[in-house]
């Protein structure tokens, strides 16, 4: 459950926080094509780098150190399935490749866990919704969309609760062969996706008796401005990009392999 | 035999749920654990079966160390029913979410048919064999969230808050029940805020408050005294209430139950009449 911990928003202060959520948004988004359009390892350690600044700006460390090792357990599957297929297609000669092209896969995952957990732990879901609404979206789409980011953290605190359950009742998650093991998440799921269930027909009934979508024109307590830090995380993004496309058009990139060998 | 050795527990947010709570519970004990909310009840049960492990000191089950075996082992000794049923059931009818626990500890396929059979009856479920538990009522689900952890009869039995949401009827049946569960010698522990409920059925209470027990001990001596309670938030019964208002009538202040209460005062209306 630690990889929903990324994504659990705590009210803290920081410049990180308080800069607008569509410019965090953009810049995640950023990142997610750089990432996209490497495939080399080095680029793609120097995107992981680049963001640690932010987490140690924002004050969220513990939370974020917490959600990369959430990640690590689908990322060492994404690292295992990716060497063993093309060590079998590219031979045992080219060991060494096929090392740093399943690290780069792997890198390239966590690198869009390590955005998207900053921006969701930077980001109150109301700030989000506000973000939503002033980009025009529907109020309706912008409401389910917060209220469904804000239940991650409490259906994962319920899952634990049916885990603990059912583990009283000698549920062994871990035992069994590989399709065992899936079948046992059943005595999980099902409680689970039944309260989500319940729950969202009590919050509709307890919405509609707080009027809500009573009036057309909804009106907000706080509006979002574009302060400097905005524009300073603009530029930040724009470099980014720039460099980025302008690397990937005009050089090869070298591979880490090529590079200690020239460098030894 | 439950023994807690100076037990510290911290979750990974920080909060420290436990300390240093020291208690032993012997076979055949009935306990109610009360206190606050937010005082560490359910922290401390959940060590019992396992499903927490300490950060501090030591919890044994019959001499062996919680830390030391799987919760499946544990739960076979110690059966743990949580408060909300609905965060347990999932099977199609309420016969399979029974046989589900049998299924997970090994039972054999006739005696698993048994003690289906066997829990249905002690609940009053078996006219809903084949329903399906979502088309219980919240009491029901209750019910055969309860019958899911007896049927394999474990030898203690826990009751996270047991009397919420249970109509007056439902109470009374509950309370014969672990009276019934008592004299074949179980240990029973309930975590529970209602006092009048504890009031009628005479535990050991133990009182915490802030992850430590402030008092332990009959039912009789802590539910009348409300110095104490008032450090766990908890109010004395309400026969109790007006006993201790009435102290200055010569009539004794230890009195928690109602048929206790209307001996003493028709002793009193008695001597008054004389």
């Amino acid at each position: 459950m630690s990889v929903f911990e990324g994504l659990k928003f705590r009210r803290v202060y920081s410049p990180i926080h308080d800069l607008d959520p569509r410019i965090k948004f953009i810049y995640v988004c950023a990142i997610f094509t750089v990432a996209i359009i490497f495939l080399e390892l080095i680029p793609l350690m120097i995107l992981f780098l680049i963001q640690i600044p932010f987490v140690v700006l924002a004050g969220v460390k513990r939370e974020w150190l917490r959600s990369m090792r959430g990640a690590a357990f689908l990322a060492t599957i994404i690292f295992l399935t990716n060497f063993i297929f093309s060590y079998i297609s590219a031979g045992p000669e080219n060991t060494a490749a096929t090392v740093e092209y399943a690290c780069a896969l792997t890198l390239r995952f966590i690198v869009l866990v390590e955005s998207f957990s900053v921006f969701f732990l930077t980001t109150s879901p109301d700030r989000l919704g506000l973000a939503l609404e002033q980009t025009h979206i529907p109020y309706e789409f912008c409401f389910a969309f917060t209220t469904a980011v804000r239940f991650v953290p409490v259906l994962a605190e319920e899952a634990q609760t049916i885990m603990d359950a059912q583990k009283a009742r000698g549920l062994e998650l871990e035992r069994g062969n590989f399709l065992k093991r899936i079948r046992n998440y059943i005595p999980i799921l099902i409680p689970l996706i039944v309260s989500a269930i319940r729950r969202s027909l009590e919050l509709a009934e307890a919405m509609e008796s707080r009027a809500w979508g009573a009036t057309k024109n909804r009106t907000n307590l706080y509006a979002l401005k574009m302060h400097r830090g905005d524009f300073y995380l603009v530029g930040i993004t724009a470099g980014i990009l720039t460099v980025a496309i302008y690397v990937r058009l005009s050089f090869g990139i070298p591979s880490l392999n090529d590079l200690l060998g020239w460098l030894f | 035999m439950i023994e807690a050795r100076d037990l510290y527990f911290t979750y990974p947010n920080g909060v420290e749920a436990l300390k240093g709570v020291s208690l032993k519970i012997k076979n055949g004990e009935f306990v109610a654990i009360m206190g606050e909310n937010g005082a560490g009840k359910t922290t401390l049960i959940k060590h019992f079966n396992g499903l927490l492990k300490p950060t501090g000191g030591s919890v044994f089950i019959d001499e062996t160390e919680t830390t030391k075996v799987t919760v499946a082992t544990l739960a076979r000794k110690v059966g743990f029913v949580f408060q909300n049923a609905d965060k347990q059931l999932f099977s199609e009818t309420v016969e399979e979410e029974i046989a589900f626990a049998l299924k997970n500890f090994g039972f054999k396929e006739n005696i698993i048919r048994r003690r289906v059979t066997w829990a249905l009856n002690l609940l009053d479920l078996t006219q809903y064999r084949k329903t399906s538990p979502f088309m219980l009522s919240g009491g029901e689900r209750k019910r055969v969230a309860l019958a899911s952890v007896l049927a394999w009869k474990p030898r203690v039995l826990i009751l996270d808050e047991p009397t919420i949401g249970q109509d007056h009827q439902q109470k009374e049946k509950l309370l014969q029940f672990i009276l019934q569960m008592k004299t074949q010698r179980k240990t029973i522990i309930i975590v529970t805020h209602d006092v009048e409920f504890v009031a009628e059925c005479h535990p050991r209470v133990i009182l915490m408050s802030q992850g430590r027990i402030i008092a332990d001990g009959e039912a009789r001596k802590i539910l009348t005294n409300p110095e104490i309670l008032i450090q766990a938030s908890i109010v004395p019964p309400q026969i109790t209430q007006i006993f201790l208002q009435l102290s200055n009538l010569k009539l004794p202040r230890e009195v928690i139950d109602t048929y206790e209460a209307r001996e003493k005062l028709l002793n009193l209306l008695e001597k008054k009449a004389e």
